[in-house]
């Protein structure tokens, strides 16, 4: 493909500012260093704590998908209006599978667990009611549909209790929730941060290249021109610190990997950490990126309009 | 080429850099600019360059008045100008192909040309052979000739030297004049501000000269 001339010219230039600036950062590499892995730590605490979060919430919905709800039926409900409700019940879209317990089973079934035998044996009737246990599809299964769901078996006639035991798994993810906001609250105040760094590691640099700007202007270069080469400076600033920001991620979550697994395993559980994936990395790089150039314009603006040229 | 229509200059500190100035340098011509230290020649280089503006008064550069200049349309007079300076303002980190290569960066020249166009500009100031060479490593004569060449490069129709032989020993000096006379012959206007009066009175070029702000002798320059 053949660009217009123009264009390719433009696009010439740009490289060239883009890999003059790179290669200005790698000739003073302790310094570029430091900025880059301060920027980069600034980074990498709201991503990896972000991260974390997101790991809890969907260990969380794990045990959603193991909800079970159970419907205690009324003493009145004879064997063959339970089977009739289990059939009704299952039929509907929200609910995976239903299985009757009648009373003469969960008799025999707390005799089995309690040792209690000869005691109920004591008793005339059975005391205990039949129950369905009902299993929600996956779609229903988080606590608000399945809370939903509970409401809706509740108000059933024949339904004496129904009972979800997911308040804590609520409770839990609304700790969740407000750790997730407290940590974009971070994530705005290490933003700013991150700003503040690059615009003053490229007001040094402007001030340490007065004489080039003075000159430059003296023989004709517009503002713009002049600008290029320190927002390219505060994009390589944002990109090095953000891919140091997902390699120090990526390393204490190895920390965490082998724990996790153990912790996982004696839960029965195939739980297993998430690390960043793949749209989680291009996100980190556009937020580098992003401050690196909001603050290298910021930097810019400010102090390149004081520097006019004398002789 | 350049046109000072009863110009004035105030600065706030020092007070009163140029009064009522008049004079008017034809396209192709050559004069010098001369005058005891802070008469006022590099108010008048300031001013052509739009490194200050007038306070009072009408200055034209090709055709332009520049006192109604927007800051924007700077750069884009200053490319009309090959600017050279006592202490050649040279960047000290570039190789003498690089420093003589700006002017074309900044205008965008295409980089083919921009590699023509540099030799061509360093073999008329005899420095073909020090393209990779850094300016420290010249001498000052040296250094002055790839201030020239920078000035030289993008072929600006006005070229401003503000005391180009300044630093240089006699011999130099008339070597450097006579480029500024070799652009001259091939249409260049050349003002230079000098108060090496032996040297340029031994050249027939009309003088401009300036004493405390004021135009006392413009010879045929004068309106």
């Amino acid at each position: 493909m053949k660009l217009p001339g123009f264009l390719h010219n433009w696009l010439t230039r740009h490289a060239q500012v883009s890999l003059n600036s790179l290669g200005r950062l790698y000739r003073s590499p302790f310094a570029s260093l430091m900025t880059a892995a301060v920027i980069g730590i600034a980074l990498a605490l709201p991503s990896g704590l972000y991260l974390l979060t997101g790991n809890l919430q969907r260990l969380s919905t794990q045990w959603d998908g193991n909800t079970n709800l159970s419907l205690f039926l009324q003493h009145s409900v004879n064997a063959g209006e339970a089977r009739a409700l289990r059939e009704k019940v299952a039929a509907w879209p929200e609910i995976d599978s239903v299985r009757l317990i009648t009373p003469e089973q969960a008799l025999e079934e707390f005799r089995e667990l309690s040792g209690f035998g000869e005691t109920l044996d004591a008793l005339d009737e059975n005391p205990l009611p039949a129950v369905l246990a009902v299993k929600p599809s996956a779609e229903h299964a988080d606590a608000e549909a399945a809370a939903a769901l509970l409401e809706k078996l509740d108000a059933l006639p024949e339904v004496e209790l129904a009972q979800l035991d997911l308040q804590w798994v609520k409770r839990f993810n609304a700790i969740v929730d407000i750790v997730r906001r407290a940590i974009w609250v971070m994530a705005a105040l290490l933003g700013l941060a991150v700003l503040l760094i690059i615009g003053n590691t490229i007001r040094l640099e402007i001030q340490s290249r007065r004489e080039e700007i003075e000159i430059t202007k003296l023989i004709g270069a517009t503002n713009a021109f002049i600008r290029r080469p320190f927002l390219y400076s505060g994009f390589w600033y944002g990109i090095s610190g953000a891919v140091l920001a997902g390699v120090l991620v990526e390393l204490a979550f190895v920390q965490l990997h082998g724990p996790v697994r153990q912790l996982a395993g004696l839960y029965e559980s195939g739980f297993r950490l998430q690390t960043l994936s793949l749209p989680d990395v291009f996100l980190l790089l556009a937020c580098g990126a992003t401050l690196g150039l909001l603050g290298a314009w910021l930097a810019v603006g400010r102090h390149l309009a004081d520097i006019e040229p004398g002789y | 080429m350049i046109r000072f229509d009863n110009v004035c200059k105030r600065y706030p500190a020092t007070g009163d850099a140029l009064q009522n100035v008049n004079f008017h340098l034809a396209p192709g011509a050559m004069a010098f600019l001369t005058g005891h230290s802070g008469a006022g020649k590099s108010t008048v280089l300031k001013l052509v360059t739009l490194v200050e503006r007038t306070t009072r008064g009408q200055l034209f550069l090709d055709g332009e008045n520049l006192s109604r200049t927007p800051n924007r349309r700077v750069p884009m007079v200053r490319r009309k100008i090959g600017m050279i300076f006592q202490n050649h303002r040279l960047l000290c980190d570039r190789t003498v192909f690089d420093n003589v290569a700006l002017p074309l960066v900044i205008a965008g020249y295409r980089h083919q040309d921009i590699g023509r166009r540099v030799r061509a500009a360093l073999d008329k100031v005899g420095l073909l052979g020090k393209e990779r060479a850094l300016p420290l490593t010249l001498s000052g004569g040296e250094q002055q000739r790839v201030g020239i060449a920078r000035a030289v490069v993008n072929k600006p129709p006005l070229l401003l030297a503000d005391e180009p032989t300044g630093n240089l020993d006699p011999d130099l000096s008339r070597d450097i004049m006579h480029l500024f006379e070799q652009f001259n012959q091939v249409g260049v206007t050349v003002l230079i501000a000098s108060h090496d009066l032996d040297l340029i009175s031994r050249l027939p070029y009309p003088q401009l000269r300036l004493d405390h702000g004021k135009l006392v002798n413009g010879g045929p320059l004068a309106q």
